[in-house]
């Protein structure tokens, strides 16, 4: 799960939570739309949280900007 | 209807039919399949047949009207037949263009639907082997002041510029109309212009037996299945949120590949024919290509790539997944094809061949699925005859628009109101999305000239000259009287282009009607192919190419007919293509004057002054096309001779609209006498000032050239009507004055959209 | 002999034949493509990121194509002081390779915007403005999605105390939100340049305006101080 980082301007965020009051949601505050990518990774789950860390720091996100949140969903079926 | 010869001995099992009649076909229809196999349609035969003849496909209702339009002319390389039309611009050079609905998709979802449009125009212009290097768009959409429009149109608009900017293909012009009989069924028809070397130019045919089928570009997924016959041959309803998961999804980074790849394949003479794959996918590009080329081909449907496990043969035959051409390849040229295929990252599959038997045989690896005569599909599909008959009151079906003026308006509240309303105001808003600039090409941005204007280079020939490109359409006029305004859409595409110094190379139309099948949409689209035909005859414009769209209607009525008119013309020299906006630099020497020019002779009936005014009179005064042609000639000439500073012809809103245009967009006033106009024509002063009508341009320029001007164009219409000075914009006619600062001319013009918006 | 410009072509690219024209219509230097795939820069004195949508953009702007196998050899030609140049896509490359400090976010309207746009001139500390007048006014078109630049605070602190903003829109004009209106950043050195307008769609009368010509002027009369 990657958002934006806390307090840096989030327009696409703002345009939800602009949104929804009109949809009936009055009490709705604080929305931030981020992006989710799953993946399929061998190993056990701390190495693959590890891994996809990493990977997050290198290419998914920009740390600059973004902050993120690794999963394990649990082993493949 | 001419029905076709039913066969009542036939013990049809009753599945058969009732599966039939869900995919469209009539009873008739199944019966003629039958007798053509010699046997009954297996599942996936049933479903290649039921696309091939849709109307989508086969133009039934409309193959035999279209055949009254001219469509050859000494310019003309390619007609309609091919996937889009080619004209010859000189220097070795062709202009490939063609215009195309996506309606029913967009507006089931905007969003893919408008950018799969794109997407998929782009792939007819590539297919004949010309580079893109232009879209336009016209749409259509309901009462701005609806949550349904405002989301329609953001999303629409929102498509065409992730897709056409993504790809990398100037989006140059266009136009949109707000009118409730769109409320349901927007209109989102995108037109594509792009330019090829003349002697590379490709067809479709499939030809040389044992030639190779290679499908090129995206894998093959569920998307649209069943789209080109469920979504575009039948009225929406509620259940149309069921639909949407066969919307098909587009993916403008393939399709950035797929130009360069296929431009290669084609620069570097490695392939025999080349298709793309649009509605019906598979099934009509192959019976297309191989009935063009009058030959069979044997297809694998095993060896297409896919996106999904577990799709059937009949869903890899139709599926529209976007991104997709086929090509035909000799067998010794393939390794040449699948290395510029790897070199830009294009998937390339051989998946079938060319055969001398002249039937669609698809196999699922070694197991024959389908086996069907090429001719049956393409060419058998009975055509109907339309049973026009002329409605006792043409505007009953469509609501009326919203009043927001009164009747009793000041001349210069109505201008007000008309420079703000949705359909004058400008389209900054939509355009500023759209990258107007990539291609170095762009000589006239949206909205600095009547038309787009698009310096003539291509693959290392550079030229001196320029296309004019303009798309035009006003259904609300049609419906007043599709005869007249279909003529009308063809003089304002032709004027428009003249405004630039250019002339008509060819036209391209999309015809966007209800169900042919009633009466009074058979009589409007007749009479409008009709009104097209004269227009074009008189401008000597030929057809190249276009596209029908038909049962575009809403649970409550139809949409307006609504031909759309895409022109391509020649510049002979690109810098003198002149702005529309009055030019105020000179002003301190001697301000330029102001002219109309041509036999405008200008009504209310069908106007937009009326439509603010809550009616839509029929009732478009007949005309004479002869001077209205020859108007726009002279026109062409003084700007080609360098003799006006600006050009623009009068449109929606009239004579006062267009002077208020002329000064909001050039920041300079004008002091304007319209009794000249009022005096010749013998009209009231709101005629004068908010009527429309063909055939009058408003041109501004120096004094002697304009006086040398109108001894040229006395013979046509010519009347001094002001000059350009000043920080306002002064009309008098007769006893009315209208006085508009600039600056407030600027703003109504430019905040009249977003305001609707916000 | 003109100086040679690579101009790299990344899938997804849009405007690297514009680029193309732009460079070969300045007097003094000469363009070829380098495309993604190659590992060394075949003699280019300079290099252009050229704008489009490299890989699509779908996962961040110029994220994926910052790992393109051609991109190591920009960095390292970079780091030893070469002129690169990024333009709009270009420049988003150059900040998630960590060449150009900031990142360049979503605009404020959320809307791709193509409209012309004034620039000023900060700095004519880069041999893309060396020829520039300090505080130069250029009228150029921008057109972007994702062109709001960002620094934190005290990132953005370091690069203005630095003079390493390059361009700014002029007041009022700013077509996106970017911070402290910034249109165009280098890297410390002067040699690494991102700016979001499209210099190379200013290059002729004809198509709009020539003052993107000031920008490759400056940097043919730079190669040739330094080829010659």
């Amino acid at each position: 799960m990657i958002r934006p980082k806390e307090g840096i301007l989030d327009p696409q965020g703002q345009a939800v939570e602009r949104a929804l009051p009109a949809l009936g949601y009055d009490d709705v505050a604080h929305v931030h739309v981020g992006r989710l990518i799953e993946l399929e990774v061998g190993g056990d789950e701390r190495t693959v949280t590890a891994r996809v860390e990493e990977m997050c720091e290198r290419l998914l996100a920009n740390p600059l900007i973004e902050s993120y949140e690794v999963q394990a969903a649990g082993a493949a079926p | 209807m001419s029905e076709v010869a039913v066969n009542p001995g036939s013990g049809l099992p009753p599945g058969l039919l009732s599966q039939a009649e869900a995919l469209g076909l009539k009873r008739s229809e199944l019966d003629l399949i039958c007798e053509l196999l010699g046997r009954e349609p297996n599942q996936l035969e049933l479903a290649v047949f039921s696309l091939l003849w849709s109307e989508h496909c086969a133009y039934k209702h409309s193959k035999k009207l279209l055949r009254k339009l001219p469509t050859e002319g000494p310019r003309v390389l390619m007609g309609p037949g091919e996937n889009a039309g080619a004209v010859d611009v000189g220097d070795g050079l062709a202009a490939v263009f063609k215009v195309e609905s996506h309606n029913h998709p967009s507006a089931v979802e905007p969003f893919q639907g408008a950018a799969t449009g794109v997407g998929g125009i782009l792939r007819d212009v590539f297919a004949v082997g010309a580079r893109p290097i232009a879209v336009l768009d016209s749409l259509r959409f309901g009462d701005p002041d609806t949550p349904r429009t405002r989301y329609l149109l953001e999303r629409v608009v929102a498509g065409i510029a992730a897709y056409g900017n993504s790809v990398g293909v100037a989006t140059v012009g266009g136009e949109i109309y707000f009118e409730p009989p769109y409320e349901q069924n927007c209109l989102v028809n995108a037109m594509c212009v792009g330019l090829a070397r003349k002697d590379r130019l490709v067809r479709s045919a499939a030809t040389g037996v044992g030639n190779l089928i290679v499908l090129l570009g995206a894998r093959t997924g569920r998307d649209g299945i069943g789209g080109a016959s469920v979504l575009a041959s039948a009225e929406l309803s509620e259940a149309d949120h069921d639909k949407r998961p066969s919307v098909q999804i587009g993916d403008p980074l393939e399709e950035n590949k797929l130009i360069e790849c296929c431009l290669q394949l084609v620069d570097q003479e490695l392939i025999a024919a080349l298709q793309d794959l649009g509605a019906a996918g598979l099934a009509s590009s192959t019976s297309e290509m191989a009935s063009k080329g009058g030959v069979g081909l044997d297809l694998d449907v095993s060896k297409v790539p896919r996106r999904e496990p577990g799709m059937e043969p009949f869903e890899v035959m139709i599926s529209e997944s976007q991104e997709r051409m086929l090509c035909v390849v000799e067998p010794k040229r393939l390794d040449d094809v699948l290395s510029i295929c790897a070199r830009w990252e294009t998937r390339a599959t051989p998946i079938g061949t060319v055969t001398d038997n002249g039937r669609l045989r698809v196999f699922d690896g070694g197991e024959e699925v389908g086996d069907m005569p090429v001719p049956a599909l393409v060419d058998e599909c009975p055509l109907y005859d339309l049973e026009p008959a002329e409605p006792a009151d043409r505007l009953r079906a469509f609501a009326d628009p919203r009043a927001v003026l009164g009747h009793d308006s000041e001349p210069e509240e109505s201008l007000r109101a008309l420079l703000s309303s949705a359909n004058v105001a400008s389209r900054r808003w939509a355009f500023e999305q759209y990258d107007f600039l990539v291609g170095s090409r762009t000589v006239r941005r949206p909205e600095q000239a009547d038309a787009s204007v698009l310096r003539l280079m291509h693959a290392g020939i550079e030229t001196e000259r320029a296309l004019a490109i303009s798309i035009d359409g006003n259904g609300r006029r049609v419906a007043c009287d599709p005869y007249i305004g279909t003529i009308e859409a063809v003089c304002e595409c032709a004027a428009n282009l003249s405004c630039v110094g250019a002339e008509p190379l060819g036209l391209t139309n999309c015809l966007n009607f209800g169900n042919p099948e009633k009466p009074h949409v058979a009589w409007q689209l007749t009479r409008a192919v009709e009104g097209m035909a004269s227009a074009c005859r008189a401008l000597d414009v030929p057809v190249v190419g276009g596209n029908v769209s038909l049962y575009n209607e809403g649970p409550e009525g139809p949409i307006y007919p609504t031909p759309i008119v895409g022109m391509v013309g020649e510049v002979p020299d690109a810098r003198r293509s002149p702005s529309s906006a009055f030019n105020g630099s000179r002003e301190g020497s001697r301000p330029d004057l102001v002219a109309l020019i041509g036999p405008f002779r200008p009504a209310l009936a069908g106007s937009e002054l009326e439509k603010l005014r809550g009616s839509v009179v029929p009732g478009l005064p007949p005309f004479d096309l002869r001077p209205v042609v020859e108007a726009l000639a002279v026109v062409r000439e003084a700007v080609r001779a360098g003799e006006v500073a600006s050009a623009h012809d009068v449109s929606d809103g009239g004579l006062a609209a267009c002077l208020a245009e002329c000064v909001a967009l050039g920041g300079v006033g004008a002091e304007i006498d319209l009794d000249p106009l009022v005096h010749r024509e013998r009209i009231d002063l709101e005629a004068a000032l908010f009527g429309e009508g063909p055939g009058g341009v408003v041109v501004s320029g120096p004094r002697e050239a304009l006086l040398a001007l109108s001894n040229r164009a006395h013979r046509v219409g010519f009347l001094a009507i002001g000059t350009v000075r000043g920080p306002e914009l002064r009309i008098a006619a007769g006893a009315a004055t209208i006085a508009l600062s600039v600056e407030e001319a600027g703003r109504l013009f430019h905040s009249g959209l977003p305001a609707r918006l916000s | 002999m003109s100086a040679r410009v690579g101009v790299v072509v990344f899938p997804g690219a849009c405007d690297e034949e514009d680029a193309l024209i732009a460079v070969n219509g300045t007097p003094g230097l000469e363009a070829r493509y380098l495309p993604h795939g190659e590992r060394d820069l075949k003699g280019a004195d300079a290099v252009i990121l050229p704008g489009g949508f490299s890989y699509g953009d779908y996962l961040r702007a110029g994220a994926i194509a910052r790992f393109a196998p051609v991109m190591e050899a920009v960095i390292e030609f970079a780091r030893e002081g070469g002129p690169v140049l990024g333009i709009c896509n270009g420049f988003q490359v150059l900040c998630e390779a960590g060449l150009l400090p900031g990142a360049l976010l979503v605009n404020e309207s959320l809307k791709f915007v193509c409209r012309q746009v004034v620039v000023a001139v900060d700095s004519t500390a880069t041999p893309f403005t060396s020829g520039c007048e300090p505080g130069e006014q250029l009228s150029v078109p921008v057109k972007h999605t994702t062109g709001r630049w960002f620094a934190p605070p005290k990132l953005a602190d370091q690069v203005e105390a630095a003079g390493q903003v390059v361009l700014r829109y002029a007041a009022d004009t700013n077509p996106n939100g970017s911070l402290r209106d910034v249109a165009g950043v280098a890297n410390e050195d002067g040699n690494v340049f991102g700016l979001m307008p499209h210099a190379e769609h200013a290059v002729d009368e004809l198509t709009g305006s020539t003052d993107g010509l000031r920008l490759f002027g400056s940097l043919a009369r730079h190669l040739s101080a330094v080829t010659a």
